[in-house]
């Protein structure tokens, strides 16, 4: 018989502040090696000049503690919840968002929430509400990954419900097609997260998923890890290249996830990533 | 190697300028994003005047971070310009010169900076820390309620941007695109 831990949802509301202010100033060391070799090998001036400045830019912002990109994101923190924590002391969801508040204010991070977002669009103040995804897993930790997601990006990634006869080929053009749409919008160099199966609202949730993986990480599963790499090739053969202005490093890395769906369905979901991939970790 | 500009942009400098030519910035320009966008196409229709004079203008997509004490500006970088395209060509009858920000426009937008001689540039989205470094004073001039979406003066030096479409239809985006696409 586990014993219950006792957590004071106080802890969360810390965690999720500090989570929020070391993901703003921070570039994550794979992007920045990725960065690193995409300018050796990019034969466009033009687009080696922009890759110059975004490792610049990241030792600028790590200096000065300023925010890499003004827009620091929504805050989309993926909690697991250990099965045998007792969390007391107020609401979880609460305590998250009374990290964010506090995370976003200490660290002069920009507040780019909007209610009523079809017609006041009236701005909380506080980056909150959190976008919250809680799941319960064995054992008694909590982890708190928070991913500051910024909204040029996400604007530019699609949904798509393929029929099942289109197979590998309709799932490689859904996404070769929703990069080359994209263009310069989503500041390229991008980051590509592919959700393969599932339902719909579950597809989209793999897609941003993916984009936790590190760059240079391999697939576990082989035949995933090979159908990343036929991606990344096809969509660096789009010639968008840095920032769009023609290039061959249009992205730094596709991963993908998968799931079973049901026997009509192959729901595809692409969600693109700038180059300010900021997300962060901590086990409670 | 890149082109010294300065505000007010004239007529002149605009006509000299081509897609792919980087360009340094010194001067002023104002921020202004979605929000304020609404409210200067909503002034624009009914005849009311504008919080800045936009004759020789340079707007900048921006919405900057808060700044920690003791620094002029937070991160500073571009926003989608795609989004202000409904109200740009407006702006562009008023006498506006130019509009830095990222991202392709629509041909409404490229057509009318054929009519009126302006130019639309991009900075570095993402870089939004280096281009802080090249904003000298920052002055939140109107709708200060809208936070990071106010309008406001910054003053500028040597702000890096490149030109993405020049008033003679020339388009950065395309062009470079062309020339690094793989055969298939």
């Amino acid at each position: 018989m586990p014993v219950v831990r006792e957590l004071d949802v106080g802890a969360i509301t810390e965690a999720v502040a500090a989570l929020c202010v070391a993901a703003g100033c921070d570039l994550p060391d794979d992007v920045s090696a990725a960065l690193s070799t995409a300018l050796r090998a990019e034969e466009s001036a033009a687009g080696r000049e922009v890759l110059a400045q975004l490792l610049e830019n990241a030792d600028i912002a790590a200096a000065r503690q300023v925010p890499i990109c003004q827009d620091t994101g929504l805050a989309v923190v993926f909690a697991e919840v250990g099965q045998d924590v007792h969390l007391r002391g107020g609401g979880f969801a609460d305590a998250v968002d009374e990290g964010v508040r506090r995370g976003y204010r200490d660290g002069y991070l920009r507040k780019s929430v909007v209610a009523e977002p079809a017609h006041a669009r009236r701005n909380t103040g506080d980056n909150t509400p959190a976008i919250l995804h809680t799941s319960i897993v064995p054992g008694s930790a909590v982890r708190l990954t928070l991913m500051a997601k910024g909204g040029g990006a996400e604007n530019m990634s699609s949904l798509t419900m393929l029929k099942p006869s289109q197979g590998w080929d309709g799932v490689a053009q859904t996404v070769v097609d929703t990069v080359g749409k994209a263009g310069p919008d989503p500041c390229p160099p991008v980051i590509v997260g592919v959700g393969l199966g599932g339902t719909i609202e579950m597809v989209t949730l793999l897609a941003k998923k993916a984009l936790l993986r590190e760059i240079g990480s391999r697939h576990a599963d082989e035949r995933l890890a090979a159908l990343e790499d036929e991606l990344l090739a096809a969509v660096n053969c789009l010639g968008i290249g840095p920032q769009g202005l023609g290039g061959r490093t249009t992205a730094l890395a596709v991963f993908i996830e998968e799931m079973p769906c049901h026997i009509a369905s192959l729901p595809v979901a692409v969600n693109m990533q700038c180059h300010a991939q900021r997300h962060k970790t901590v086990v409670l | 190697m890149a082109v010294t500009i300065t505000t007010p942009l004239s007529e002149e400098a605009v006509k000299a300028l081509r897609a792919g030519d980087h360009v340094r910035i010194s001067g002023v320009l104002y921020q202004a994003r979605d929000a304020a966008h609404r409210r200067l196409a909503a002034l624009v229709e009914n005849g009311e005047p504008l919080p800045f004079d936009l004759r020789g203008a340079i707007i900048y997509y921006v919405g900057p971070s808060p700044a920690r004490p003791g620094q002029v500006i937070g991160s500073a970088g571009p926003t989608t310009s795609g989004r202000m395209d409904a109200y740009t060509p407006q702006l562009l009858a008023c006498g506006l010169r130019g509009m830095i920000g990222k991202g392709a426009r629509s041909q409404a937008v490229k057509d009318a900076l054929r009519e009126h001689t302006a130019v639309y540039l991009a900075a570095t989205g993402g870089a939004g820390a280096l281009l802080a470094t090249h904003v000298v004073a920052h002055e939140v001039i109107a709708y200060a309620e809208l936070g990071a979406e106010a309008v406001a003066r910054l003053q500028v030096s040597e702000f890096p941007a490149v030109v993405v479409n020049d008033c003679h239809g020339g388009d950065l985006y395309e062009q470079g695109r062309a020339r690094y696409e793989c055969a298939r």
